[in-house]
């Protein structure tokens, strides 16, 4: 006869299943099967005007190294689609390292505030969150437009005698990122550094350490989960951003994202887009695996 | 437990009411105009939901990847027979269009759709440039603008996205046809394009907006669009290039699936009536396709140029096709190309 103490706990099983069924649908009805018809798609050959036909080809996967050239039909490195995807980990990159040197200032800052002072500074950090993404966008092409706030600004007080140009450039992207993706990388420094044992900077100083000894060898070794959590948190999604070099870079300096974009639309080449879009997906995993790598290895040195 | 019942029962059937007056038109953007819509949706107790679109191909895909829930798009003279072949619209019931013959005669039997039984006139105009003179005083009817920018120009053009109206100009700028298969032509549009794109700022739908505001200086532009900031911004002018500019024509057409047809109808046949018709060439500032419209026209678009081509340039506009085979995938490669 079955106790009830395992009758319960077969219960229990029971209710964790039923329990974790939606989010299971969830998951596979939105993340894991719309993925697997991407990936079939990559695999198919391209219709005219779009859509695809059901015939098996690897022109897809080709295409994001190889194309052909329409005029002398042979195959040559895709120079264009190398140069999205270096501009796209470049400019990620260079968000990252940019909000890193914002951040971690900033980040500290609030850490060494009274607990009172460090909830309203943190409440700040998080307002930009309370506007559409696209909005804030919108807003920051208003201020670097030729003829907007900073260039009308500069103008008037004398420092340019004529506009910067800013609109759809580079530059105009990173401001976007480093802004958009800013409280990403405070948030989890915030966090470690929170946690962090003032006394040990003392400790440091009795022990005849200079200012730089301190940060390379005491703070940057304890906050490191930190920088590497909002590393990740802005590399990622600064990768397959959309929104922002769409209205900042006005369609001429494209990022991955915008490019699987044109794919579907314009370019009427939905194999080709789906397989980027798949390769973009390795990318990421790659970063997060590298991620798990070193915390996991951090935990294992105690 | 009652209340909160009663409470349901109110939403779903406010909503269901509410699924009985509804239509989604599909639109290229700023191209409709919100007086006309706020007309026909008191007349017909009607809610209008407008999304825009900024290039043909872009409408095309996001119809045909299915499920989009629009009842009407307007697709631009060649595509319709696209729409048409992939069984994306339906044959128009002219029993339900009294005012089918209102369309004038000259864009009844147009090579797209003859006799008029899949598409209904919505606007037509050309493809030039639009240049704001403060910036640039030399001529300004020619390709050459955005194809070998003037170094006054270089890095404050736009040129819209749309494959057929750029390849088309392009492909005349170096000495072709529209639809040219012609590989040493092709050749040379393709490597002249790429040259200038570096020379580009953007290449942006919204035009209206930022030519007035002047964040461009020069932009490949559609003529009415161009009215429009001549009206807003008096030195901006619309060249004509005499290298051959497009003609092109959109037209409204009935999605196959589309959720609330008989609306669809309605307005329709409402567009077609003259009256209505100046009312959206009055916002959009492009000639409508309808008979006995002319007396309802603002004052400001009688005789305007961007709608009557001078004498010496008129006979350089062609009407636009949409290009098939060889042709095509020139375009389409030389377009991908240009994009990244």
């Amino acid at each position: 006869m079955a106790t009830l103490e395992e009758e319960a706990e077969v219960q229990s099983r029971r209710n964790a299943w039923l329990l974790s069924a939606p989010a299971l649908v969830v998951l596979f009805a939105a993340a894991a099967g719309p993925l697997i018809i991407v990936l079939i798609y990559s695999f198919l050959t391209p219709a005219t005007y779009g859509n695809v036909e059901w015939i098996f080809s690897l022109e897809g996967w080709k295409g994001i190294v190889f194309q052909h050239d329409i005029f002398s039909d042979n195959l040559v490195l895709a120079d264009a689609n190398l140069v999205i995807f270096w501009r796209s980990v470049k400019l990620s990159f260079i968000t990252t390292v940019l909000t890193f040197l914002v951040g971690f200032p900033t980040a500290w800052f609030i850490a060494t505030r009274s607990p009172r002072a460090r909830a309203l500074w943190l409440f700040l950090i998080t307002i930009p969150f309370w506007t559409n993404l696209l909005i804030r966008t919108f807003a920051i092409n208003q201020i670097i437009r030729n003829e907007g706030v900073l260039n009308t600004l500069l103008l008037k007080v004398g420092v340019i005698s004529e506009p910067i140009r800013l609109t759809y450039t580079d530059t105009a992207l990173l401001i976007g990122m480093v802004y958009v993706y800013l409280p990403l990388m405070v948030l989890p420094l915030f966090a470690t550094i929170d946690r962090f044992d003032m006394r040990l900077l003392e400790a440091g100083y009795d022990l005849y350490a200079n200012r730089w000894q301190i940060l390379r060898r005491i703070i940057l070794p304890i906050t490191r989960p930190g920088i590497i959590a909002g590393s990740i948190l802005v590399f990622v999604p600064c990768l397959g951003a959309y929104v922002t070099p769409r209205i900042l870079g006005g369609g001429k300096n494209m990022m991955i994202g915008n490019f699987i974009d044109l794919q579907f639309g314009q370019g009427q080449n939905w194999p080709l887009g789906s397989a980027l879009s798949i390769t973009l997906l390795i990318i990421v995993t790659i970063a997060l695996l590298a991620y798990v790598r070193t915390i996991g290895g951090e935990n294992r040195h105690g | 437990m009652k209340r909160t019942l009663t409470v349901v029962a109110m939403l779903m059937a406010g909503t269901a009411a509410h699924a009985d007056g509804e239509l989604h038109l599909y639109n290229w953007g700023n191209y409709t105009s919100p007086d006309l819509v706020k007309k026909f949706e008191e007349k017909y107790k009607v809610k209008v939901t407008i999304t825009d679109f900024d290039s043909n191909n872009t409408a095309l895909a996001k119809v045909e990847a299915g499920g989009s829930g629009f009842d009407l798009v307007v697709p631009s003279a060649g595509f319709v027979k696209i729409y048409a072949d992939k069984g994306l619209i339906q044959e128009l019931d002219l029993s339900k269009l009294p005012n089918h013959k209102n369309i004038d005669p000259a864009w009844m039997n147009v090579e797209w759709d003859p006799g008029r039984k899949w598409s209904v006139p919505w606007q037509w105009g050309s493809t030039g440039i639009s240049v704001n003179t403060k910036d640039y005083g030399g001529d300004i009817n020619t390709s050459a603008i955005f194809m070998d920018p003037p170094k006054e120009l270089v890095g404050k053009i736009n040129v819209v996205p749309e494959m057929g109206d750029v390849l088309a100009l392009a492909t005349m700028y170096e000495g072709g046809k529209i639809c040219d298969d012609d590989p040493a032509v092709m050749k040379k549009v393709r490597d002249a394009l790429i040259a200038a794109k570096p020379k580009w700022m953007a290449m942006d739908y919204s035009t209206v907006e930022k030519m007035t505001k002047h964040d461009y200086s020069a932009t490949v532009d559609w003529n009415g669009s161009t009215l429009r900031q001549r009206l807003a911004v008096p030195e901006i002018h619309y060249g004509y290039p005499k290298e051959g500019y497009p003609l092109w024509m959109d037209n409204v057409v009935l999605l196959k699936d589309a959720p609330n047809a008989e609306n669809a109808y309605l307005f329709m046949d409402y567009i077609m009536e003259p009256e209505n018709a100046a009312m959206l060439s009055a916002f959009a500032r492009y000639a409508n396709g309808i008979a006995g419209s002319e007396p309802f026209m603002p004052d400001d678009m009688k005789g305007a140029p961007e709608l009557y081509p001078p004498a010496e340039f008129k006979d350089k506009g062609h009407f636009l096709t949409v290009c098939t085979g060889k042709a095509l995938e020139y375009q389409t490669a030389i377009w991908t190309e240009l994009q990244k």
